[in-house]
């Protein structure tokens, strides 16, 4: 029996014998959960766009953009707003030449971001209250999303155990634990989600994020689908910030 | 003199032992009300008689146990913390209590995955 086994049946042996001492009964529970920003003010979302980095196999813009306007949606009481997404690169690049001439001198942006420090180089866009007080404008001052996205491939090697059967001189069978190194690769995502609001341009709520996933390296996953996988272990958090939701699940009584 | 102290402390022992039972008989009275109201949806009830049970016998561990519940359905996450930490805290070995706690911690750690700012 492993440790992990032997661990199982021994919790569900303590829970057997409280449960033989206690009067319990299972009841469901729903654990409502507060939105994490007040969006009382709003009536619609706007999600603009991202600055977006890493494979070029995924583009994180467009995706990330289509993603978070089908759950708000389907899962939010506001209403979304369906215009063409924002190529934020070009806007921080627009704001950072015309920034540049009135100093006389030329400072360039990184072509494609590839990593978090071309990434940086972009960021001055979401300070730019005018240029979101603008896009507010234009659609009736929404609560407007956007942020960063940084998708990227990974690799690395993981120590893992298994166990080979072999036969000994005597031609006796038998199995040995066997160490080896495994390859593997993956994506992580990285980034940030930044809420503004439309009537004054100002940040109001950003929120941090970051996942990966690790696969066998002769595992062949589509960088899109590995995308979907991480982008849906963030959505239940993303949609925790806008709007209340109902937890269910069951717990146990005692008397 | 010592003989006559000690008999004191056995009566006060004594006297005190059926106050005890008393309260314990009444918390669980008032706890098996409010399972009876929460199985039919009336969680306000059951949680009013919760806090009332551990109030009349503040060591019973059942009763902070179902208390956390009610908090955990009423969305008072904080309080429901609390609760469960005491009643771990009175029965520390309780399997049924520390599962409870268990699946409130995951549904803390599912909505607090990214960090604000």
């Amino acid at each position: 029996m492993t440790g992990r086994a032997a661990l199982t049946v021994s919790s569900c042996l303590a829970v057997a014998l409280t449960a033989a001492c206690t009067s319990y009964y299972e009841i469901p529970v729903e654990t409502p959960i507060r939105a994490k920003l007040d969006v009382g003010a709003f009536q619609r979302v706007l999600v603009a766009g991202f600055l977006a980095g890493g494979t070029d196999e995924v583009d994180g813009n467009l995706e990330t953009t289509r993603l978070l306007r089908s759950q708000l949606r389907t899962k939010s009481d506001l209403r979304v707003i369906d215009v063409d997404v924002l190529p934020l690169m070009e806007v921080a690049s627009e704001g950072r030449d015309s920034e540049a001439n009135g100093q006389g001198a030329q400072s360039a942006l990184p072509a494609v971001i590839k990593d978090d420090k071309d990434l940086d180089a972009y960021e001055h866009v979401f300070a730019n209250v005018e240029y979101w007080k603008k896009i507010g404008e234009e659609h009736q001052q929404p609560l407007i999303v956007t942020g960063t996205v940084m998708f990227t491939s990974q690799a690395n090697t993981q120590m893992r155990q298994t166990e080979s059967e072999i036969t000994d001189a005597l031609g006796r069978r038998r199995t040995v634990p066997e160490r080896r190194l495994v390859e593997r690769k993956g994506f992580g995502l990285n980034g940030r989600f930044i809420f503004i609001d439309g009537r004054t341009g100002t940040t109001m709520f950003s929120q941090n994020f970051r996942e990966s996933v690790m696969y066998d390296a002769n595992r062949q996953t589509p960088a899109l689908s590995s995308y979907f996988e991480l982008m849906d272990k963030l959505i239940p958090s993303f949609l925790a910030t806008l709007s209340s939701q109902k937890i269910k699940g069951t717990r146990i009584l005692l008397n | 003199m010592r003989i006559r102290a000690l008999l004191a402390a056995l009566l006060v022992t004594v006297a005190a032992a059926p106050l005890l039972a008393d309260a314990r008989d009444d918390a669980k009275k008032q706890v098996q009300f409010g399972i009876e109201v929460a199985q039919r949806n009336l969680w306000i009830e059951a949680l009013l008689r919760w806090q009332r049970a551990v109030q009349i016998d503040p060591t019973y561990a059942a009763a902070y146990n179902n208390l956390a519940i009610g908090y955990e359905h009423e969305g008072d996450l904080d309080k429901a913390r609390a609760a469960y930490e005491k009643a771990l805290q009175l029965e520390p070995d309780n399997a049924l209590i520390k599962q409870n706690y268990e699946l409130f911690k995951e549904i803390n750690d599912r909505t607090s995955r990214t960090n604000g700012q």
